[in-house]
């Protein structure tokens, strides 16, 4: 007892009483056992693999796959290496997804903030869609976009057409390619000018409110310069497309391009399903708001539109950021339901036929997930970043 | 100093700037106004006071349509308030509003709050609304904050910035909605004098409060209400040395107490 007391008076700590000591042997006594669980799953892997003689390694992805995909944006046919279809499987997944995202964010916000309106049908139009779209499962969605929207429309030589230049049958969408002929090259240039042009238009602009306070049609003059000029110079070189429009040989169209049914089914089941969310978290970020921004913004005679764009939308975001960021993610992830319907995304293609062909389970599988984890975390970071700079200043 | 600000303050035209004739208002089957009358001449200043539920928020925030009412007529600066979006515009723009809570925007500096409506709804040149901001924010003692953001200030401070933010539109009449009544007691003064040099320069303000001590000073007239109605009218001296009603009497001896 009296030693004890000795200690305490001195203020030695024994290292079991001092927390931070503590909490390191904690965490030293997790990671060895971490550590050896990892060790002995992998050498039983190994074991397991080599007794059965399953090769493992990454030499497959050199061998001839031979199998077609059905679209592709790069040059893909049978006589390609299964790392090609990785590439291909990957380039199809980022283009659903991010044309799901931008078609989804749009119909979202529109949503979102109609169902806020005053006039009740619109609201109420919104609150049904709403409740439709995101009370049903995606993949019966994706079915009936597929199945019961998309695949019972008219064979080819039946095809709905627009302008005589789309045609929308039970093959997809075909409509018109462009060739790029000589000449081209002063369009993109045009293009470009006008953009440095816009810009300086901008600025001016922008100096002329902060000087004079009139406004100036920024919008449709920036559009007026960056399609009518490069619209001029196409006419004046003497109109280097050549615009391929598809025409209908034997059983299908042929030339242009053709939007397969697979993909139009999967972006709109992605989009309006994940548009009922986010229309939900834009509504949710706009009521959030206190009532009396609203009316201080009418006292200061604001108008409605006004006052959402100046006030209510800036504050909002910072509360529909971080949920927005989840829903972002999920419609990557569940662009991988295309392989119910045959789209060949990532999953269809590469997690599945070629690990049905190769075998290769563990490889594909990291391989497929490692793409995943990576496009997920590029999104998060980027919406991070963006929700930091959007952040309210506290004291 | 009663008689010192009353002398500073500027004499009564008689130009009518607010109007509300048998204004009545109901929430549902709730009979909130009752038959309102009140004119406010240019550069008059009247308190509106009462016990709480009595209908003088409700009243004030009739006057720039933050709330419809149902009968009677209102008339601001020679506009009447009608469902008429422009009517309704060119009112807002002619009154200011100073709320309980400040309602500042908080992701906009003070600058910027100032600046937000010259801009958008006037049409003033950025650089001319920076200036008549400054002009304010000084006026109102705080042109070192002009870069801070309203969540980095006090009660006090806000409460001034969102006056000054009124002031920048340059508004014929100036409404006060209990803007004291957030605040610690120290910043009470701070608030209160920029609203007693606002009344020394000639502003038309309908200010409710709790302040028996401002309406004393500055007010011409004192509105009591309860229950939805105005019980009692009448200038500040006579108002409380003599009130005529017994609920008045009843409010007085409550508020007075301490």
């Amino acid at each position: 007892m009296p030693s004890k007391k000795k200690d305490l008076a001195k203020g030695r700590t024994a290292f079991w009483n001092d927390p931070e000591k503590r909490s390191m042997l904690y965490q030293i006594i997790m990671l060895v056992i971490l550590i050896i669980c990892g060790a002995y799953i992998i050498s039983n892997t190994l074991h397991n693999l080599d007794s059965r003689g399953i090769k493992t390694g990454f030499d497959f992805l050199w061998s001839e796959a031979g199998f077609g995909i059905n679209q592709s944006l790069i040059e893909y046919d049978e006589s390609h290496s299964y790392g090609r279809t990785f590439f291909v499987g990957l380039l199809n997944t980022i283009l659903v997804a991010s044309l799901g995202i931008l078609l989804a964010t749009i119909l979202g916000f529109t949503i979102g903030i109609a169902r806020l309106s005053n006039n009740w049908l619109i609201a109420k139009i919104s609150a049904v869609y709403i409740e439709t779209f995101r009370n049903i499962p995606l993949l019966l969605q994706i079915f009936f976009w597929y199945f019961a929207v998309l695949r019972p429309l008219p064979r080819p030589k039946q095809s709905i057409e627009l302008f005589d230049v789309f045609f929308l049958n039970n093959r997809g969408l075909a409509m018109p390619a462009p060739n790029i002929l000589e000449g081209f090259g002063w369009v993109l240039l045009v293009f470009a000018l006008s953009l440095i042009v816009v810009i300086g238009v901008k600025r001016w602009a922008k100096n002329r409110q902060d000087t004079t306070g009139k406004g100036f049609p920024i919008i449709s003059v920036s559009l007026a310069i960056m399609l009518g000029l490069p619209a001029l110079t196409y006419l004046f070189v003497g109109s280097p497309i050549d615009w391929e429009v598809p025409t209908l040989r034997g059983f299908n169209y042929r030339g242009g391009i053709t939007v397969i049914p697979e993909l139009l089914a999967l972006l709109l089941a992605l989009s309006v399903y994940t548009a009922a969310f986010i229309a939900e978290i834009v509504r949710s970020g706009i009521l959030s708001i206190n009532k009396g921004q609203t009316e201080a913004s009418f006292a200061l005679g604001l108008s409605r539109p006004k006052m959402l764009k100046l006030v209510i939308i800036p504050q909002a975001m910072r509360v529909i950021i971080p949920p927005l960021t989840s829903q972002f993610l999920n419609l990557v992830k569940n662009s991988s339901l295309a392989t119910a319907i045959g789209y060949p995304d990532l999953v269809s293609v590469f997690a599945g036929t070629t690990l049905n062909q190769t075998g290769q389970a563990i490889e594909v599988i990291a391989m497929t997930m490692a793409v995943y984890l990576t496009l997920s975390l590029l999104i998060s970071l980027f919406m991070n970043w963006y929700n930091k700079r959007i952040a309210l200043v506290e004291r | 100093m009663s008689n010192e600000v009353q002398q500073n303050l500027m004499a009564i035209s008689d130009e009518i700037m607010v109007e509300m004739r048998s204004v009545n208002k109901w929430y549902g089957e709730f009979h909130v106004l009752k038959d309102i009358n009140i004119t406010v001449r240019r550069g008059e200043r009247i308190v509106l006071c009462g016990p709480s539920g009595s209908g003088k928020s409700t009243t004030i925030r009739c006057i720039n349509r933050l709330e419809e009412h149902q009968t009677g007529d209102i008339i601001v600066a020679g506009t009447p308030l009608t469902n008429d979006l422009k009517n309704i515009e060119v009112i807002r723009r002619e009154v200011g509003m100073v709320f309980q809570h400040f309602n500042l925007f908080p992701h906009l500096t003070v600058l910027e709050n100032c600046c937000l409506a010259p801009v958008w709804v006037r049409k003033m040149p950025k650089k001319e609304a920076e200036e008549i901001a400054m002009n304010y924010l000084k006026r109102v003692k705080i042109p070192d904050q002009a870069l801070k953001y309203p969540g980095q200030l006090s009660g006090g401070q806000q409460q001034r910035v969102a006056i000054a933010r009124s002031l920048c539109m340059n508004p014929e009449v100036m409404l006060f909605d209990e803007p004291t009544s957030a605040l610690d007691p120290e910043m009470i003064k701070e608030v209160l004098d920029t609203m007693i040099e606002l009344a020394e320069d000639g502003m038309t303000m309908l200010c409710v409060t709790h302040e028996m001590g401002f309406a004393k000073t500055v007010a011409n007239r004192v509105v009591f209400m309860d229950g939805g109605q105005i019980i009692e009218e009448n200038c500040p001296h006579e108002f409380f040395n003599n009130p005529q009603s017994e609920r008045t009497q009843l409010f007085l001896s409550q508020i007075l107490q301490h």
